[in-house]
């Protein structure tokens, strides 16, 4: 690992941000416009039912968690997929970069713009539902790292998909996080869903950390146990996902794909 | 005695059972421009792109500057570079913004210096605050070639370099490529459909076809081979009754 190529590649991508208004407003209006809708719904749920007191905080918690797994995700496929349309891929692979500092400048873009997402969500869900994000404390950082390996992991299995089936497996980016969202127990608790579902929600990392998280607003701490399971969970799945990107990659150099995908 | 700089033994490639290179053997000596010539589906973008690592040889081996392209790509790429008509560089960003970029990942020391010097030898100092986007194809290319420069690459690999160019443009690329070959000794492997860009440019050239060489030698060399007026000539009768010419030709 090379720190220079990843903060070259890290200017790049930085660089593609500052030059583009759409790009910008990308990185906000998709989260700003569910955390209008799931805020609002929140608290139409608040007024017509005394059952459900904590729907605010428990809906607002999910979608702005749901959006720190979505955007690691998109940050390693939309990346890659800027270098196909610039068609600018064959210049990055046949310089000395690395696959694994390619994919370390993913996450740092990601991780910086999941922080900016992040602190605009938290400030417009203060000012127009009066919820305060930190009141989790200190919690916030163990289901923040979980979440955001786990959309890493996700990222490297969609661009390896998009690195073997070209562009036309782009919908991918997009579509793939959620397949996930239904059994992941991201906007209610795993109780809801039916047994038979159990192994396979238990199974993915974000599940656990959906869990801690209702767990924690519900001022019941955040549970070790649940921790590490989603710790262990995604260091078996980024190795997975590692080794899965690395395969496609050799895949796709044996079947000269990289070439293709790079002057389409 | 000349350095080899690329060694290419027995290279075979297949893509699913269908051969793109069948036989390839050449060798690349320190200062040489080499082309790489062939019709359509002769092979030489596939020889290209496994030397440039973007493609695993089915067979064969390949060495560049003495060490094995598989297991050295990152040591050899650190000092090779490549430009092609066919890519771009992100169309949004500044010309010196990617220049820069580019400098940083092939790690070049003074590389403000060295952006304004590639820059000023392409004549297109003027377009460095530009958006890569807003030139014009020829401007683009010659953008790309900077790239192309900024390492001071000993090995230097150009898929059509003056492929979008005007006819006055391409004359100068193609005389500051020899000039920077003589005076830096820089090695090249150059493909293009003109054949006028080869005659001009390269000291030697292989001419691929169905995947093998059937002819190696200086431009003239091969013209005289073929008993042909000039490279075009053999171009096209290469690409007309390549397999006849392959087997009488010597």
């Amino acid at each position: 690992m090379n720190g220079h190529r990843i903060a070259a590649l890290v200017l790049r991508y930085t660089y593609l941000y500052t030059r583009s208004v759409p790009r910008v407003l990308e990185m906000f209006f998709w989260p700003v416009m569910d955390l209008l809708v799931w805020g609002f719904v929140s608290v139409y749920l608040q007024r017509v039912s005394h059952q459900v007191p904590s729907a605010v905080t428990f809906l607002l918690g999910s979608m702005i968690f749901w959006d720190i797994l979505y955007r690691a995700q998109q940050a390693v496929t939309i990346s890659f997929l800027e270098d196909i349309w610039a068609r600018n891929l064959l210049n990055i692979f046949v310089s000395p970069i690395r696959v694994g500092e390619f994919i370390a400048a993913t996450y740092v873009v990601g991780f910086v713009k999941i922080l900016i997402t992040v602190a605009v969500l938290a400030v417009l869900a203060l000012a127009l539902y009066q919820w305060n994000l930190f009141v989790m404390g200190f919690s916030l950082v163990p289901l923040f790292i979980n979440l955001l390996l786990m959309g890493w992991a996700v990222g490297m299995v969609t661009t390896a998909l998009i690195m073997r089936w070209g562009q036309s497996a782009e919908a991918l980016a997009w579509g793939i996080p959620f397949l996930i969202q239904p059994v992941a127990a991201v906007f209610y608790p795993l109780s809801v869903l039916p047994r038979w579902v159990h192994p396979i929600s238990l199974a993915i990392p974000a599940t656990h950390v959906f869990e801690g998280m209702r767990q924690v607003l519900r001022g019941e701490g955040l549970s070790v146990e649940h921790l590490v399971w989603a710790f262990s969970l995604n260091i078996v799945y980024l190795v997975v996902a590692a080794a899965f990107f690395r395969y496609m990659f050799d895949v796709a150099r044996d079947k000269g794909l990289l070439a293709k995908l790079g002057t389409q | 005695m000349a350095e080899t700089i690329v060694e290419v033994q027995h290279l075979r490639k297949e893509f699913n059972g269908t051969v793109a290179v069948a036989d390839v053997s050449f060798t690349v000596q320190r200062g040489e421009i080499v082309g790489v010539l062939g019709p359509n589906g002769a092979g030489k973008t596939t020889t290209i792109q496994v030397l440039l690592g973007l493609t695993s040889a089915t067979s064969g081996s390949v060495t560049v500057f003495g060490q094995d392209l598989k297991k050295h790509r990152v040591e050899i790429l650190q000092r090779c570079n490549f430009s092609s008509a066919y890519t771009g560089l992100p169309s949004n960003l500044k010309v010196r913004e990617n220049l820069l970029i580019f400098s940083k990942i092939y790690q070049v020391k003074s590389y403000r210096e060295k952006i304004e010097t590639v820059l000023k030898l392409f004549e297109i100092d003027h377009l460095r605050d530009k958006i890569t986007g807003h030139l014009s194809s020829g401007e683009s290319t010659r953008v790309n070639l900077c790239k192309a420069l900024l390492n001071d690459p000993e090995l230097l690999m150009l898929d059509e370099p003056t492929a979008s160019l005007d006819p006055d443009i391409a004359d100068k690329v193609r005389k500051l490529l020899r000039r920077i070959q003589r005076e830096k000794g820089m090695t090249m492997v150059y493909t293009s459909h003109n054949m006028r860009d080869v005659e001009e440019v390269c000291d030697r050239v292989l001419f691929l076809h169905k995947g093998r060489i059937i002819a190696e030698g200086t431009p003239q060399q091969v013209t005289q081979k073929f008993r042909q007026k000039s490279l075009e000539d053999v171009f096209i009768r290469v690409a007309r009754s390549g397999d006849l010419l392959g087997e009488t030709s010597e």
